[in-house]
């Protein structure tokens, strides 16, 4: 059981865990926001949109090819 | 930390674990490289709501058990560094490889259309909603449209339904006369008839089509053509894909011809590059029956066993002929070329609108003008969207072909590996 932190808030999910789905089970399913100001969430689920990327423990990275990892820090807001 | 193997293979879907399990009995070093945390693709992908067939786990295990099979998985080609070497990147480093031959396995991504809402959280495509359960979404008591066209819709509310999301509408665009035609030639597949029982759901509907995603901040409703009828359902999410596209970025850009939007190969599986073969949905979508047994002849190919290969292409007859069966029944309707309004985004990632697009003559002035595809994707969604709806031939793919870390482009001036 992976613990890690959503935009700074403690979150613990199941092994195996992909972060696009720990972004809905501790939050409100969002992954970044757009050039004009829409929050936007997941949408292809499958590494090609781009629509999922995150800042995992720093680094922009695709939430839906991202396995949960104790204390990874994913950030929606950077 | 450069590589150097015979046989690269780019995609560990179906086609590629079964091109990796032919090539491995003759001994030679086989890398194959995924882009996902774990192999199988997208029709197998494992997660902790994901059950996978026994098939999979079987092939997945064998492929474990070869000692010279070298996976590499959460790994990306991000540009060709040199003559049949390629520089990659995982979450930790970029680093090239040198290959003598190399079996494309790239697989295909949905056709997603631009609609009204469509940008809305809680939109997503139909795969790509089947997808993200697998990897623990939750959807327990959520109320869900699923839309489009292909028999992944059904396999998608599956899914769902399975997690104990309620299916409200299946709108599939086909007319039932194509629908029922495509179902009356599967006992031809007596698997896939069998297999289309299971998946068989009384909110599935023809002639249905997705009009708007309704809902301010995140997706409340769904309106719907309904067979003449608009029509409109409150749910929490829709899942929307107008079939699958072949992935051919990759192959075009080490110079393998595309035939009809998928890589063209001829009986070896082999493309119009010397020691590059194709395999799987990046050839033409024909789903994973057919993947299998072309990534198995590529395999076989790529290491001289033309004998093991030729065995394999009267199955591969046979499943082309579904693929054929499949991809006439589920035509897109012209319809669907006009449910984006002018200030619908086309481009999710410059964010730029229909009204902004139509008019230009073509990809290339689009794009000067209004940033369209120049974003992150780099016109994976927008480009394959602009060519249903307008014609327009996306660009060639140019390096970085996906977004990457500035050291990893530093491993460019390394010299590649002998």
């Amino acid at each position: 059981m992976p613990e890690m932190f959503l935009d700074g808030r403690p979150l613990s999910v199941a092994n195996g865990t992909s972060v696009a789905a720990a972004l809905a089970l501790g939050a409100d399913g969002c992954s970044r926001t757009s050039v004009s100001g829409q929050r936007r969430a997941p949408l292809c689920g499958m590494g090609t949109c781009q629509e999922c990327r995150v800042l995992i423990d720093g680094r922009r990275r695709l939430a839906c090819q991202t396995l949960c990892l104790d204390g990874m820090q994913v950030q929606t807001r950077p | 930390m450069n590589e150097a193997t015979d046989l690269l293979i780019i995609g560990a879907g179906p086609a590629g674990m079964a091109a990796a399990l032919a090539a491995a009995s003759s001994g030679v070093h086989i890398v194959l490289l995924d882009d996902n945390p774990l192999p199988g693709g997208q029709i197998w992908r494992d997660g902790p709501q994901a059950s996978l067939p026994s098939a999979a786990r079987h092939l997945r295990d064998q492929l474990r058990n070869c000692a010279n099979v070298r996976c590499h998985a959460g790994t990306r080609v991000i540009a060709c560094a040199a003559d049949k070497t390629l520089l990659v990147e995982d979450a930790e480093r970029g680093w090239q490889i040198r290959y003598e031959r190399l079996i494309l396995c790239t697989g295909a991504r949905e056709l997603l259309l631009p609609f009204p809402g469509w940008t809305l959280p809680g939109v997503t495509g139909a795969g790509g909603l089947q997808a993200l359960i697998k990897g623990g979404l939750p959807v327990r008591g959520e109320r869900l449209v699923i839309a489009g066209s292909g028999p992944l819709l059904l396999a998608s509310a599956a899914t769902a339904k399975h997690q104990g999301a309620q299916v409200l509408r299946i709108a599939e665009q086909a007319r039932f006369g194509a629908v029922a035609g495509f179902a009356g030639q599967l006992p031809r597949w007596p698997g896939k008839f069998f297999q289309s029982f299971s998946l068989f759901d009384s909110h599935y509907r023809t002639n249905t089509h997705v009009v708007e995603a309704l809902g301010r901040e995140r997706l409340e409703g769904v309106r719907l053509q309904q067979q003449g009828q608009t029509i409109e359902l409150a749910c929490d999410r829709l899942a929307c894909g107008f079939g699958l596209i072949p992935n051919t970025q990759l192959g075009q850009a080490l110079g393998c011809a595309v035939e009809g939007q998928a890589l063209a190969v001829d009986a070896w599986q082999a493309t119009t590059r010397h020691d590059h073969y194709a395999a799987g949905e990046c050839t033409g979508f024909g789903g994973s029956e057919l993947a299998l047994v072309e990534g198995a002849i590529a395999g076989h190919a790529a290491v001289g066993n033309s004998a093991a290969a030729q065995q394999l292409w009267l199955r591969r007859a046979r499943w082309q002929g579904f693929a054929r069966a499949l991809n006439t029944a589920f035509a897109l309707d012209p319809r669907l070329k006009s449910l984006a309004r002018g200030d619908t985004l086309v481009c999710r990632c410059e964010d730029v609108p229909y009204g902004e697009l139509v008019g230009h003559e073509n990809w290339r002035e689009a794009k000067l003008a209004s940033r369209c595809g120049m974003g992150a994707c780099q016109g994976r969604v927008c480009g394959a969207a602009l060519e249903h709806l307008f014609g327009w031939t996306p660009p060639a793919p140019r390096p970085p072909f996906s977004p990457a870390r500035i050291e990893t482009l530093l491993e460019l001036e390394e010299t590649p590996p002998s």
